[in-house]
């Protein structure tokens, strides 16, 4: 491994499909940046070496979800180059502040890395292309109209001249960038919208993929913390004298007011003197809190005179309610959930008073840069951050305060010139997460004589992310918090899909002290079991088939028709199924996708659920890789089925109860059913996302299942809690 | 001092006996491909062959692997030529961010050294590794293709 200041290379695989880090300004004129290899930019997203090697400019981050690979597909798309020949560079934050944010948002959650950067990059893409043959036209002395190209290689037919993309880079990087270049059609691609391999496959098959817990610097020591396990409390005392002799310790620091870690040549030592070392916690007034005082706050919620709105439609909803045919009610539930990523946190600092660096996982290399920024106390061109490739994320390693990256920092603060590698340990990993949110909800539906759903109302009770980590937003919308309502809001992205005459969806806010996180699908993972699982209540009580019902009021949104039809014929609805085995649906709007699910269960001995199949079908506008989609989808039904049901952190004196995954269980591969993918792109404007859409459907087609199995409405998370095993 | 033999080479470590393994490997040794998951034999993103047989290297103290065969994933490919199940992965693309693939694949190679041709429910008893990212169905696939690969020239 290679590594300076500037240029950090992650693994020996400098060849096609290896992933290089950081890479240099200008060396070679005056104007030119230049990629790591030295091969010059042409424009801020590719940069092309003498033998044809494309480095694509990727910033938003790799934890599995194939973004770097679907990136690179678009830029290379519009390029038109050997896609054979394309290796990814990561341009960091220190970098991109220098040129007045050249590459935009580094953030990668919300299901976002491609939808929201998918037109820039093309544009970055076809603005090299012009240049590229514009050099080409240049050095013929011919008019650029006249040049053709194909896979990196450039022709002016009538002169039966050819070159490449790598001779005329260095003088197409002298050219300016076109601006406002026209795309393709996406119906014309021929690399992008192929099921084709990741880029980064082969090192994750040889041990050579270079996680952020792996890295190696000369000189550097590692070390193991442990925070106040309440959360909110902090540190009264330790006694540093009593582990301070044990092999390999150098040193026990206090990290902030809430936590000590000890510094150690290796990091088992660390963590088995950490063990060993006598810490007095002043633990506060959170120390009373607990998952029942937690659940009887939002309990009253339900019922709370004051709410958000965050979706309001029709008349006065509660007189609607009470003048119905039939009223149906029901109360629901969803716990914490920690994330869970395979990779605990961890973070690589150093620290002096002229440069702070930190290299390592981060789905937001600018959030994590402002927290070096704020931890350092250095200027902004003093700070950078390096990226790893992410033992995982599911929006665990977004930018969160007094999170991993802090406290790197302020430890390295006390070792000057000493790299230090932070890692937590799984204990200390489920103790200090950034959790699902905890939700109730109540639905009140209302059906006329005619089994028409005619009013419903929705209340949300408990807790905000936003304002926990962006209370700015919150205060902007009057106290609101409009991410509560994803799946089920008023209008954007995350719009709910059926037309109810009189609707109102609101939100009692009951924050606690746990720190709630963006968790894989954020808040519709509650609310499509809310929703999804009371239409089929309502569809019950009005004596009707639960697809029939939910067509009926989805008039208006062809989209979600579309999808849910998908999953029905496919997964086989109105035929009869396999004896014993009972089918379930459910469907939602979210991250501008539109997204359904069917599952067929089986359920033995009255608690044993066997899921044999679940069809999941997308609408996200266009799929810039099938193949990856198809293990998007997959994937998101592992993380969103484990937590149906084994996942539950729960509160006991202040603090998470569940320490590693013998008490926070994870599906296995005996668990895992059949799915099938529907990917059903209608095009359009706007794109939608991938990464978190469908893990919503899962659970209450499962949970649909299971009540036309048992007869039984489970209204509550995890399963386990039920007595419900997956087999 | 202990002497272990790591992918056919000697190491002298001089650490304390009740180490784990893992540890050994990733931090005195300098082989990273093997993962740091749980520590408590839960995940399987430590998994290392110990005479052939698949170790959860996390919970499994250095003294204990000492005068014996391991095999980590960087020791896994021939003479530069990758294991059917790694030829397998590749082609099947199954990694999604990768972490526990490593512990994944030492598994696999176990289960198929014991198993050639492993049925679902073979598979289903010997893999418990944990997958965060749910590449369980492309595990699934990819056990079956390397199971049916021709045999490697040795």
């Amino acid at each position: 491994m290679q590594m300076n200041r500037r240029t950090f290379i992650v693994s020996s695989a400098a060849v096609t499909g290896g992933l290089a880090l950081g890479f240099r300004l200008p060396f070679g004129g005056p104007s030119i940046a230049r990629a790591q290899d030295g091969s010059p930019e042409v424009g801020v997203w590719v940069a092309i070496a003498p033998d044809d090697t494309v480095n694509i400019r990727v910033v938003r981050s790799e934890m599995g979800q194939g973004t770097i690979t679907g990136l690179a597909q678009l830029v290379a798309e519009e390029l038109e180059c050997d896609w054979s020949k394309v290796r990814i560079e990561y341009p960091t934050p220190g970098e991109s502040v220098k040129r007045k944010r050249a590459w935009g948002d580094f953030s990668t959650g919300g299901s976002r890395g491609i939808r929201e950067s998918h037109e820039y990059v093309r544009q970055g893409g076809a603005a090299a292309r012009l240049m590229l043959v514009q050099a080409a036209a240049n050095q013929w002395k011919v008019p650029a109209s006249e040049c053709t190209v194909s896979k990196s290689v450039i022709t002016h037919a009538p002169s039966k001249r050819r070159t490449s993309y790598g001779k005329v880079a260095e003088a197409a990087a002298q050219l300016p960038v076109p601006k406002d270049v026209p795309l393709k059609d996406p119906k014309t691609w021929k690399i992008a919208g192929k099921p084709i391999k990741r880029l980064d496959t082969r090192d994750k098959v040889n041990g050579r993929m270079v996680y952020g817990i792996d890295l190696k610097m000369p000189g550097m020591l590692n070390a193991a913390i442990k925070a106040c396990p309440v959360f909110g409390g902090t540190v009264k005392s330790f006694d540093a004298a009593q582990v301070s002799g044990m092999p390999g310790v150098r040193k026990v620091v206090q990290v902030g007011d809430d936590a000590v870690a000890v510094v150690a040549d290796k990091w088992w030592q660390a963590k088995t003197a950490l063990d060993k070392l006598p810490i007095v916690w002043d633990e506060g007034e959170n120390a009373k809190v607990s998952s029942g005082t937690i659940a009887e706050m939002l309990k009253a919620g339900l019922d709370a005179e004051q709410a958000f709105v965050g979706n309001k439609n029709g008349g006065d909803v509660k007189s609607a309610l009470s003048g119905a045919a039939k009223r149906v009610e029901a109360v629901y539930a969803y716990p914490f959930q920690n994330h869970a990523c395979m990779e605990p946190m961890n973070i690589t600092a150093r620290y002096t008073p002229d440069k702070c660096e930190v290299w390592g996982p981060t789905q937001n290399g600018e959030g994590a840069f402002a927290a070096v920024l704020d931890a350092s106390g250095l200027p902004a061109d003093k700070v950078d951050v390096y990226k790893t490739m992410l033992g995982g994320g599911f929006g665990r390693r977004g930018a969160y305060p007094k999170d991993y990256v802090t406290q790197a920092v302020l430890i390295a603060k006390q070792m000057p010139g000493t790299p230090i590698k932070l890692l937590w340990s799984r204990e200390e990993d489920m103790l200090h997460g950034r959790y699902h949110p905890v939700m109730q909800c109540k639905l009140v539906g209302g059906l006329d004589a005619n089994g028409n759903l005619s009013a419903l109302h929705m209340r949300l009770s408990g807790q905000s992310i936003l304002a926990a980590v962006r209370p700015q937003v919150v205060q902007e919308q009057k106290g609101r918090d409009p991410l509560s309502f994803q799946g089920v809001f008023e209008s954007g992205e995350h719009a709910f899909t059926y037309d109810v005459p009189n609707l109102l969806i609101d939100h009692a806010m009951r924050n606690t002290h746990v720190p709630p996180g963006f968790w894989r699908g954020v808040n519709i993972n509650q609310n499509a079991v809310f929703i999804e699982c009371f239409m089929d209540e309502l569809a019950d009580a009005a004596g009707q088939d639960p697809l029939e019902f939910r067509r009926k009021l989805l008039g208006k949104s062809p989209r979600a028709l579309g999808v849910l039809n998908a999953v029905a014929e496919k997964i086989g609805w109105g035929k009869p199924a396999p004896k014993g085995v009972y089918r379930g649906l459910a469907h939602l709007k979210a991250f501008n996708s539109y997204v359904a699910g069917a599952a067929e269960i089986s359920v033995s001995d009255g608690n044993k659920v066997k899921i044999h199949r679940i069809v999941g079908a997308t609408d996200p506008g266009y799929a810039v890789n099938p193949a990856q989609i198809e293990r998007q989808v997959a994937g998101s039904f592992v993380y969103g089925l484990s937590a149906l049901f084994f996942q539950e952190c729960t509160v006991k004196d202040g603090h998470i109860e569940q320490t590693n995954f013998h008490e926070y269980n994870s599906m296995r591969i005996a668990q895992m059913p059949k799915v099938e993918t529907v990917l059903l792109p209608t095009g359009g404007t706007v794109w939608g996302g991938i990464g978190e859409p469908t893990i919503c459907v899962a659970a209450p087609a499962v949970l649909n299942a299971f009540y036309r199995a048992t007869g039984k409405r489970i209204r509550s998370v995890p399963l386990k809690n039920h007595g419900i095993e997956l087999v | 001092m202990i002497r272990l033999s790591i992918n056919g080479k000697t190491q002298n470590v001089d650490v304390d006996p009740n180490t784990p393994l893992l540890w050994v490997i990733r931090e005195y040794v300098g082989l990273t491909g093997t993962k740091y998951g749980c520590g408590i034999a839960q995940c399987g993103a430590c998994t290392v062959h110990i005479d052939g047989a698949a170790v959860r290297s996390c919970s499994f103290p250095v003294s204990g692997a000492a005068g014996k065969k391991i095999t980590t994933i960087e020791g896994l490919a021939q003479n530069g030529k990758l294991h059917k199940v790694q030829q397998a992965w590749l082609e099947h693309d199954v990694p999604q961010c990768g972490y526990c693939q490593s512990g994944m694949i030492m598994a696999v190679a176990a289960l198929l050294k014991e198993k050639p041709k492993p049925t679902d429910a073979d598979i289903d008893a010997a893999i418990t590794n944990i997958c965060r990212c749910g590449t369980f169905q492309q595990v699934r696939e990819a056990i079956h293709m390397a199971a049916n690969a021709a045999a490697p020239k040795v």
